[in-house]
């Protein structure tokens, strides 16, 4: 008798797999974000703020920084930014805190919002991976989006509060400049923005892995019984 | 008496489901005996809380027994792995819900293709087939409609579609005319009974719907987790004169 284990174990090699393709996976996920567009916005919305603010706080460090080397005569200033890096260095951490806990919340909500749809892909045939790599993918995307973003309302708004203080040429200048010392390594702002568009998306990824995995652990019966 | 000349798609061995709620059991499914021909429809009928959705999710993978077995073509189904088990639901069983279930981000080709991507067809197979099958449930020209936009009807005419997308040899039916208005549901039943016969299908539906004994080869009646009697076609029809008598 031609059985279900031998047919699929036969074959496994090339027709008879369960697949999802990344391209796919890619289709459906920029779909899924842009038809919920408006939960979408609220899961990036946690990310955004807190790379806005890091970026910021970066950016209003450098200022000092190239205020002070610019007015030389102000040297209690160096004392200072001694004592602002560790003000720095707690604010940034505090906002990726604040929005590492946003994103986790609202990814929670977004993937029990789906447990029937999760439910019914296993039907379909869906691996648990295939659910795991939709939501990560979701994340990872909404993470960058909301971090770019961030980083650019921070930065731009930044610029133009300390523009007259800087002037043009402290504008650019800036960029360069030292946002926070760690350890005995100075980090220029746009690399501190950098990172900060990169641990976004990092983040909001890892934020995603708990609940996109426990809805894929779920037995298909229980996720579909669920009502939203 | 001539059980071994039939081949059994499905059967079930002492199937029990126990619940625990609040500290006390609940026996959803009794020691339940039930073995399915190929190619048959069958109905499982009862109350609601008699234990039929149970047995859908247990013969469908959907959830595991308390005690007990399913053999799918005689392979046990508690033996498969994660693989094997989405294997067979994508490509052995095709799934109808009551409440439809399509994927309300994709459209009505995309929900009906997403089995057949998964099952690792090429893109523009798929397209043909799916475009294929909606015209089968007569939905030709709804093809790039939103569940949204469909009305139930429509709707449970497409998830016939995607159930359909890997040939399955079973087709899973919960309540299938459970969210449909009468008429539609007699569209419905047609259509499933049509498939049945058109693709030698197994049907295996559950549900409280008196119309659908009417299509039935074999109806199972289920109460408090047990079968209750099964009775076979061709002592239906004088139950169904009987019971339409009653609803009027």
């Amino acid at each position: 008798m031609a059985g279900v284990i031998e047919e699929a174990r036969g074959k496994r090699g090339i027709e008879r797999q369960i697949v999802l393709p990344w391209s796919r996976a890619l289709q459906m996920t920029r779909e899924s974000i842009f038809v919920r567009i408006g939960r979408s916005v609220i899961t990036a919305l946690g990310i955004f703020l807190g790379v806005a603010f890091m970026s910021a706080v970066l950016y209003g460090s450098a200022a000092v920084r190239v205020k002070a080397n610019v007015d030389a005569q102000q040297l209690g200033l160096v004392h200072e930014t001694a004592e602002m890096q560790a003000r720095t260095i707690w604010l940034v951490a505090m906002s990726l805190v604040v929005a590492t806990v946003g994103i986790v919340n609202s990814m929670l909500m977004s993937v029990t919002e789906r447990y029937k749809e999760i439910g019914t892909m296993k039907c379909l045939g869906a691996l648990d991976s295939f659910i795991v790599r939709l939501f990560i993918l979701e994340a990872l995307l909404l993470g960058i989006l909301g971090s770019l973003a961030g980083a650019l309302v921070g930065v731009v708004l930044m610029a133009i509060v300390n523009a007259k203080s800087l002037g043009w040429a402290g504008t650019v200048a800036v960029w360069k400049e030292t946002a926070v010392v760690l350890g005995s390594r100075p980090i220029p702002l746009w690399v501190g923005v950098l990172f900060g568009i990169i641990i976004g998306g990092v983040l909001s990824m890892l934020a995603a892995l708990y609940p996109a995995w426990r809805a894929a652990k779920m037995p298909p019966a229980a996720a579909l019984r669920s009502e939203f | 008496m001539s059980t071994s000349v039939y081949e059994y798609i499905v059967r079930t061995k002492d199937l029990s489901k126990i619940y625990t709620m609040g500290g006390t059991e609940v026996r959803a499914l009794d020691d339940v005996e039930l073995d399915i021909r190929r190619g048959e429809y069958v109905s499982i009928m009862g109350p609601s809380g008699s234990g039929k959705s149970t047995l859908f999710n247990m013969i469908g993978g959907l959830d595991k027994p308390t005690r007990g077995t399913v053999f799918i073509d005689e392979v046990d189904m508690a033996q498969l792995d994660a693989f094997e088990l989405a294997w067979l639901r994508c490509r052995k069983i095709g799934y109808i819900f009551q409440t439809f279930n399509l994927i309300p981000v994709m459209t009505a080709l995309e929900n009906v293709t997403l089995p057949m991507v998964f099952a690792g067809m090429t893109t523009d197979e798929a397209l043909d087939k799916g475009v294929e099958l909606l015209r089968t449930v007569g939905l030709g020209d709804r093809r790039d409609h939103k569940p949204t936009e469909l009305s139930g009807g429509q709707q449970q005419r497409v998830a016939i579609a995607r159930a359909f997308a890997n040939d399955p040899a079973i087709i899973l039916a919960d309540e299938p005319t459970g969210n449909l208005d009468l008429r539609t549901g007699k569209e419905i039943i047609t259509l499933l009974k049509q498939m049945n016969e058109e693709k030698k299908v197994t049907v295996i539906s559950a549900t409280h719907d008196l119309k659908m004994i009417d299509v039935s080869d074999r109806v199972v009646w289920i109460r408090d987790g047990k079968i209750e009697r099964i009775e076979e076609r061709a002592d239906i029809q004088i139950d169904v004169g009987k019971m339409e008598g009653e609803e009027g």
